[in-house]
């Protein structure tokens, strides 16, 4: 046995490492350790209660919207103020915008280019995938750039800037949105429309959001050769790298639900497991432990009453991360999550099959790309620039509140408790956080630590491509986890 | 024109990446293009580059052995110097040593040292509150000159280092202070009083600003996402805050101003502590605390009385309001056809 830790580990957002145990040519254990620890949950006590909406986006720069959105949901709680109906449509857009880019971005630059690495050089595929997707030189990054920063117009026209926008408020958007502007809003998006169905999907989005099983998947696939568009493209390489069989972890996840408009959230909240599919969700069975994190020892606490007090040394301690866990359990979250307790068909059919794995989590994003899109072109076709864009408070006093959303990469949890006008206690729970958690005080590893078990580890490798495949389908952030 | 290759290393630290997802957004040409344009050559960056793991520890080796000349060094987000000056809020993942350790050999092997964002100019947003993980910049702590290297650092280039503040940085103000560096105009003269290139630093936000017309009159909005001047209520300090943000706007159209909140002066030093609520105006006796750059207080106290004296109905309608209410009437030109008749 030997244990190698890998890192820094790059393509993903913040610093990353990970030990490993090895035996056999494969990983026996893994222990995931997130290097950096910043003090959100301490600075922001004894502010004042909407200054939050100028911290927390500052949390993470590629999460920055969702940072907002939790905070203002958690606001909107505390201090009993609702957003108008036009603040929601533009807090959507905004939203989704942010997370598709991040889709896009994690795809293209983060995960793809491990393909083109030396290691593969033997493959048949592998001069026409090196080109396309080689980091920095790729023309893939040649294609995506440009489109990823026509895109993010639409923050400039919404949200003044991304990252790191003040234009989300509890009682709506601070940018009332003109009528040209929602005419360019529709441009934007028909043109990133046309380069998610030339480049990525090369389809039409209806074709694609039109399938429904495993078997129409590989039918539409094999209309085309493999080379014919990037989805096609990752679909012949999963099969040839068998990732459908890399990173199967707990097979328990977990949505917050997201996209509220007029109380109907568009994407639904949840758990859903293989055996018992979707059941009901409760914001009263979520504790953090900190057994293994270098945080003050106290016992599991639900974040309404979290503590974040992080100390130099401690035994048994490997990470600055909290250990989140529900109803005791470890979850998965993110886009495969989201599409589950959705009932997306397709996805479904295939985690019951084979789980979560390299394949089914990063599909779930793609997929996710073609389903959303057209629903931000219907948000910015029903914004009626007459009516109001936010509703002020009155007074800000004492309150509570949480905002629970899916961020790109799945569930993220705002609790804050406001007394005299100021923050008393403010506790987060990102997504990554969840995934990449480190053991609990029973011992349970977290879902990545899990899904690295049985990794294969090729000869004299020291830092194991299957492992940076799984990792990276995790699409984590680093910034967001610890905070 | 010659250009010479000049490598690039960006590190990240206390920071949240935010100026790397923003640097990924510039436009004609793309990031790409305009760093090999450039003659720039990406040694490593964390979001962008194929290596990982060991080939980056074998690149700081060779690096800090003198094999691979250091040209621009590009540090986001705080030092982390804490807990208790040990560095290990942030050790550098699969080295276990510090990241300030890293940064202090690095920069002593760089022609050009760089803090992107103002995490890394000046600290920034995680010394806010009590500054729980002892983050500093990295030759400024806030206001005062010091820092992780030092009041007297020079990097190979003689330059102290170069601070691209900003929360988060405009692509611009990055490519072009990289591309200033790589054709070997870097020049102390070039830089203001914060190290801050000139580039974009000697430009007020107030500069460009939509609602200048507002600011003229002194028409305020009450409430964020009024169409008024945010000075006088909301805190607003495009005024005093150095940038470009509204002659070059941001995302294709966009700035705070123009996004409906008003500019908290992100950056400056110690804009993460501002004493009062950031939409908030401190004001003395009606008169707010922090005027205009370069205005002597008797000239806008009498200035302000005179033209909100003057205000047209028009602008104060619609200081107050989301919506346009009244659109600029159209003014009838004099000699026009009908009266040459």
């Amino acid at each position: 046995m030997s244990r190698v830790v890998v890192g820094p580990f790059n393509r993903v957002e913040g610093d990353l490492d990970i030990a490993l145990d090895t035996d056999n040519g494969q990983v026996t254990e893994a222990r995931v350790n997130s290097t950096l620890y910043r003090g959100f949950e301490q600075i922001l006590v004894g502010k004042p209660a909407l200054d939050a909406l100028v911290y927390v986006p500052r949390i993470c720069g590629i999460c920055s919207v969702s940072q907002s959105v939790a905070a203002a949901q958690a606001l909107s709680q505390a201090l009993g103020i609702k957003p108008t109906r036009n603040g929601e449509l533009c807090r959507n857009l905004v939203l989704a915008n942010e997370s598709l880019t991040d889709l896009l971005t994690h795809f293209y630059l983060f995960f793809m280019p491990d393909l083109a690495r030396e290691t593969y050089a033997a493959e048949l595929w592998y001069n026409q995938v090196a080109t396309r997707f080689r980091a920095v030189k790729g023309e893939a990054t040649r294609d995506v750039l440009p489109a990823r920063a026509e895109f993010l117009h639409l923050m400039g026209l919404l949200a003044g800037k991304w990252p790191h926008t003040l234009s989300i408020q509890p009682g709506g958007s601070t940018k009332p949105v003109q009528r040209q502007e929602r005419l360019r809003l529709m441009a934007i998006l028909s043109g990133f429309r046309r380069f998610l169905e030339k480049t990525l999907f090369g389809d039409d989005l209806e074709r694609v959001q039109a399938i429904q099983t495993p078997a129409q998947l590989e039918n539409w696939r094999h209309e085309k050769p493999w080379q014919h568009d990037d989805l096609r493209t990752f679909l012949h390489l999963s099969e040839q790298l068998g990732f459908a069989g890399l990173g199967r972890s707990v097979d328990r996840f977990m949505s917050f639900g997201n996209y509220s408009l007029e109380g109907v959230n568009a994407v639904g909240q949840g758990i859903w497991t293989p055996d018992q599919g979707l059941s009901g969700f409760d914001a009263g069975r979520i504790v953090e432990d900190v057994s293994h994190a270098w945080m003050r020892p106290s016992e599991a606490l639900h974040p309404q009453q979290g503590e974040t007090e992080p100390v130099a040394e401690k035994e048994g301690a490997y990470s600055w991360c909290k250990a989140p866990r529900y109803a005791g359990q470890v979850m998965e979250t993110g886009a495969l999550a989201r599409a589950l307790v959705d009932g997306d068909p397709l996805l479904t059919a295939m985690a019951r099959k084979e789980g979560a794995n390299v394949k089914t989590r990063m599909l779930a994003r793609l997929l996710e790309l073609a389903k959303m899109l057209p629903r931000l072109q219907q948000w910015a076709q029903m914004i009626e620039p007459e009516e109001p864009f936010c509703n002020h408070p009155s007074s800000i006093t004492d309150g509570e509140g949480v905002g629970l959303m899916e961020a790109a990469r799945g569930s993220l949890g705002h609790w804050i408790e406001v007394r005299k006008g100021r923050i008393s206690q403010y506790q987060i729970i990102a997504p990554t956080t969840w995934n990449f958690s480190p053991r609990d005080a029973s011992g349970q590893p977290g879902a990545l630590e899990q899904a690295l078990v049985g990794t294969p580890v090729r000869e004299g490798e020291t830092d194991p491509v299957a492992v940076q495949h799984i990792v990276r389908s995790f699409d984590p952030c680093m910034v967001c986890t610890v905070h | 024109m010659k250009v010479l290759m000049a490598n690039l290393l960006w590190l990240q630290s206390g920071g949240c990446g935010g100026c790397s997802m923003s640097l990924l957004g510039a436009e004609a040409p793309d990031l790409i293009t305009t760093l090999e344009s450039a003659g720039i050559n990406l040694l490593w960056h964390p979001s962008l580059s194929e290596q990982t793991g060991a080939e980056v520890r074998q690149l700081l080796d060779d690096i800090l052995e003198g094999r691979t000349e250091l040209d621009l060094l590009c540090i986001e987000g705080s030092m982390m110097r804490g807990p208790m000056g040990t560095g290990r809020f942030h050790l550098l993942g699969g080295t276990g040593i510090p990241m300030i350790h890293w940064v202090e050999q690095l920069a002593a092997k760089a022609r050009y040292t760089l803090a992107i964002g103002s995490c890394a100019a000046f600290g920034g947003i995680s010394t806010a509150g009590d500054n729980p993980t002892d983050a500093t910049g990295l030759q400024f702590e806030g206001e005062l000159r010091g820092g992780l290297l030092g009041s007297d650092y020079r990097s190979g280039g003689d330059l102290p280092v170069v601070n691209v503040s900003g929360c988060p940085v405009h692509p611009n103000w990055v490519t072009e202070s990289l591309i200033e560096l790589a054709l070997g105009e870097g020049d102390p003269e070039r830089l203001d009083a914060l190290v801050r290139p000139r580039l974009y630093a000697d430009q007020l936000v107030h500069h460009g600003c939509t609602r200048n017309e507002y600011y003229e009159y002194k028409a305020s909005a009450e409430a964020l996402g009024h169409q008024g001047c945010m000075m006088e209520h909301l805190g607003c300090l495009g005024t005093q805050a150095h940038g470009d943000c509204n002659t070059r706007p941001w995302n294709g159209e966009g700035s705070c101003t123009r996004g409906g909140y008003p500019c908290i002066n992100c950056t400056a030093p110690e804009f993460e502590e501002p004493r009062h609520r950031f939409t908030e105006t401190p004001k003395i006796a009606g008169i707010p605390v922090g005027l205009p750059t370069d205005m002597p207080k008797a000239w806008f106290v009498a200035l302000a009385s005179l033209s909100k004296a003057a205000t047209p109905e028009r602008l104060k309608e619609n200081a107050r309001s989301e919506q346009l209410i009244y659109p600029p009437s159209a003014k009838k030109t004099s000699g026009n056809k009908a009266s040459s008749k």
